[in-house]
């Protein structure tokens, strides 16, 4: 019953939420210099002032920004997120259409770093000092400092010219569909370097926070206790200090989410990766308001989404949280 | 020992037969294709740009095609006659033509067609003088015009008028948004859609009932996006892109010379006919003063640009016509690097050089998406300019929308700028230099140039239906403007077709790959 009251508490604020993001984003796209027709204009060749003036009337272009932005919420209410000035196609089929693709990058991206990071984390905290503790440490501040860009761009390099295994773009490769086992190992093999260069960021904060989180708990005084009752150093380690260490990772997670979608936009851009990111890309270069609109509606419902998932997580991992 | 000369004899046989046919066509296969600008419609009759044109041009069949001479050839349109006062001009249509969901292609599509473009085609010159279509009969189409308008025959090729079905656009929807310009395309060219994922793919198939016997040879395009040319590049290396149009990269097409297994052609492109050009303000001082824009054009080493900048891979353009176009003419003004004569007609100008060695300070704009053809000569600008005094400013623009902006406000001195002429002067050339043309809109007239001379032969040139006499008007028009230069020609721009050699008899008539793709067809190696 608590948790209903309080998911209920969180999906009304979520609501306030949404609507800010979507009134301020409206209000700052059109700060840009420029307009979508002109950008039209621009790519069909030219265009006469009388179709000009029809789109722009036609987009409702041509009212006062206020007026624009209260048409929009209006229409928005009624669930209906506008057609794309560029594919003439419902907003929504659009960003749906593409959905998928961003949330298995994302989120193969995200378990990749979580599990590996975590993974490496305690292997380094084991023998803080040692040999194997080091390494991961140089290795995780050189993936935390390289933007994800570069990594990529090295990762095609490598994998285009020196050793050419692993597809460098797109998400399918130009074919027929061969029945779903073989699509999906097509889309497999067209993930993995993708789903790399944003993972190795993450994993490399991951794998830090993992570590001091483990130093922290494992110096504390109910490990000590653990130790002293003379329970065998496996159970101290996993049950007792890595059940506790693991609350700042699944908070970090939560408030990473959003992090990770914008690390997407760079990578679908390098790898050609057709989701929502390089959608969002290209929608900024077109002034297509609608669509940058709806994909901001879409990427703030997620992060709220990652977030209620983090907060459940969060109850389940420390049971005092249920309490208080 | 009989035996073995046999066996060889044999063996000799059938390594000519091999050979024979692997100079054979051969049906089947999928012809993988890049592009730059993601596709937004398939109705190629509201719509340009490649992005359009390409996979238009292979959903819908047009009255006539286009061979890599300029010459008409049959294509829905069996045969065609002009009368004798250039006022109508009557197609007589194949009969057995039909659109990809089984009806008749008749004269009331091709009329509904030509109308719809008239009214909506963003190149509103392209058939602004046609007054109607008349039907006598389904195969039949008379199209009846104010004025003679020799452009017609070019306006009737593949990309700029696909015959639409008037029983699917013709239901009162309005066009431009209509539906079916995304989803359920139906034409009657040798190619129908079967997948759109916008911005990413593109898939046709081969269209069974197509009125040309046994063509086309593939089984299936499919179009893939590529913003990024680097890309493109990796992908044709790897062999996984087979074709990919409208490359204008210098590096590397360089590059895919290398290539054992690439082919790289300019062929293709001589009715896009695109140049670009360095843009004045001819209303903002001093740039009002053709001394002044001559001094520029004396200071900037077009062969430079080419050789050095363009690898070789570009050619100069000496005047507003594209050397492929049969109106162009060689006889203007022409501008070589001439330092003194630059600094002589500044000082004339009345722009001396102050303490600082500076005569002028001038902002230089580009538009964004084409590194070889427009920033890197914006940049260009800097050094060379700066040898007769005048200090450049680079604006870089944020993005297309911003550049389009400066444009329409006319907020520039001086720009990088580009155009396609799309088949005739009338449909792509006139736009930039008559003065009726001054709009608050990218791709217009923005040098402000106006001169009653040039609106007159131009507007003659239009309608003059003898090509040798439209050629002469031709002809002045491009020795005044090159005298008056409102703005000055750098270079052809370097479009080039990189194909791997699996790909026979790629696309190089005047369209290139915006006409249908009949004769391509795929080796296995």
């Amino acid at each position: 019953m608590a948790l209903i009251l309080f998911m209920a508490r969180r999906l009304f604020y979520a609501a306030i939420l949404v609507i800010g993001v979507l009134i301020l984003s409206f209000l700052l796209i059109r700060l840009a210099p420029g307009d979508p027709v002109d950008t039209l204009a621009g790519q069909m060749g030219g265009m006469t002032e009388e179709i000009r003036a029809g789109l722009r009337s036609e987009y409702g272009l041509d009212q006062p920004t206020l007026v624009q932005l209260g048409i929009y919420l209006e229409r928005f209410a009624t669930g209906n997120l506008g057609y794309s000035y560029f594919f003439n196609l419902p907003v929504l089929s659009l960003i749906l259409q593409r959905l998928p693709a961003t949330l298995l990058l994302v989120l193969t991206a995200l378990v990749l770093a979580v599990v590996s990071g975590t993974i490496l984390g305690v292997l380094a905290s084991r023998r803080p000092n040692g040999l194997l503790s080091q390494a991961i440490t140089v290795v995780s501040v050189i993936g935390y400092s390289a933007p994800v860009f570069w990594t990529g761009m090295l990762l095609i390099i490598l994998f285009a010219s020196v050793l050419p295994i692993l597809p460098v773009s797109g998400m399918t490769a130009a074919a027929v569909s061969g029945g779903w086992l073989l699509d999906s190992l097509d889309v497999a093999h067209h993930l993995v370097l993708p789903a790399l260069s944003l993972a190795v960021v993450y994993l490399a904060q991951y794998s830090r926070l993992t570590r001091a989180s483990m130093l922290d708990v494992l110096g504390s005084d109910y490990v000590r206790t653990a130790r002293a009752k003379g329970l065998e150093e496996r159970k101290v380690f996993f049950k007792h200090a890595f059940r506790n260490a693991m609350l700042p990772i699944i908070t970090i997670v939560g408030l990473q989410f959003g992090n990770l979608l914008a690390g997407a936009i760079v990578v679908e851009t390098v790898f050609n990766w057709p989701g929502l990111g390089r959608l969002a890309f290209d929608s900024v270069l077109r002034r297509d308001y609608p669509t940058l609109l709806g994909l901001l509606f879409f990427s703030s419902l997620l992060v709220i989404v990652a977030n209620q998932l983090v907060d459940v997580c969060y109850r389940l991992a420390d049971p005092r949280i249920k309490a208080s | 020992m009989r035996r073995a000369i046999a066996a060889f004899i044999t063996t000799l046989a059938l390594a000519a037969a091999a050979t024979a046919s692997a100079q054979e066509p051969r049906r089947g296969g999928t012809l993988v294709m890049g592009q730059s600008t993601g596709t937004t419609s398939f109705n190629n009759a509201v719509g340009s740009g490649t992005g359009i044109m390409v996979p238009g041009a292979q959903i819908f069949a047009s009255p006539v095609m286009h061979d890599d001479k300029w010459n008409p050839k049959p294509y829905l349109a069996e045969s065609w006659e002009l009368s004798p006062d250039s006022l109508s001009m009557t197609l007589h249509l194949r009969k057995d033509a039909v659109f990809h969901d089984g009806k008749p292609v008749t004269s009331e599509d091709v009329a509904f067609s030509i109308l719809t473009i008239r009214d909506n085609h963003p190149f509103n010159t392209m058939l602004a003088p046609v007054e109607r279509v008349d039907t006598p009969d389904a195969a039949t189409a008379i199209i009846r015009l104010k004025h003679p308008h020799p452009a017609l025959l070019y306006a009737m090729g593949p990309p700029l008028m696909p015959i639409l079905p008037k029983h699917i656009y013709g239901d009162g929807r309005p066009i431009k948004t209509h539906p079916n310009n995304t989803r359920d395309v139906v034409g009657s060219g040798p190619f129908k859609l079967v997948e759109f994922k916008p911005g990413d793919q593109i898939v046709l198939e081969r269209f069974d009932r197509f009125f040309i016997k046994d063509r086309p040879y593939l089984d299936r395009i499919i179009l893939k996006t590529y913003p990024d040319s680097q890309t493109s590049i990796l992908e044709l290396e790897a062999g996984r892109l087979l074709l990919q149009p409208f490359f204008n990269r210098v590096l590397e097409l360089d590059r895919a010379k290398t290539n054992p297994q690439l082919v790289i052609t300019n062929e293709g492109y001589a009715a896009v006919g695109g140049i670009n050009w360095l843009l004045f303000n001819n209303k903002r001082k001093p740039f009002d003063d053709v001394r002044v824009r001559q001094a520029f054009a004396y200071a900037i080493d077009r062969d430079f640009i080419v050789k050095a900048l363009h690898k070789g891979l570009s050619k100069v353009a000496t005047g507003p016509i594209h050397s492929g176009f049969p109106q162009y003419s060689a006889d203007v003004t022409r501008y070589s690097l001439n330092l003194k004569k630059a600094e002589e007609l500044l000082d004339a100008a009345g722009l001396k050089k102050g303490p600082d060695g500076i005569r002028l300070k001038v902002t230089c704009d580009y538009y964004p998406g084409d590194e070889d053809g427009q920033k890197r000569l914006a940049e260009y600008m800097k050094p060379a300019l700066k040898k007769i005094g005048i200090e450049v400013e680079v604006r870089a623009p944020a993005d297309f929308a911003a550049w389009a902006k400066r444009m329409a406000t006319k907020d520039f001195d001086i720009s990088m700028d580009a155009a396609f002429a799309w088949g005739d002067p009338v449909i792509g050339v006139n736009r930039t230099y008559l003065s009726t043309n001054i709009r608050p809109l990218v791709f217009t007239n923005n040098a402000q140039y106006e001169n009653p001379k040039v609106d007159e032969l131009l507007g003659a040139a239009g309608r003059e239906p003898d090509a040798a006499k439209r050629k002469a008007l031709y002809g002045e028009f491009q020795k005044i403007v090159t005298a008056d230069l409102p703005l000055f020609w750098l270079t052809e721009l370097p479009y080039h077709t990189i194909y791997n050699k699996r790909v026979h008899n790629p696309p190089t008539t005047i369209w290139g790959t915006a006409s249908p793709m009949l004769d391509v067809w795929l080796s296995e190696k």
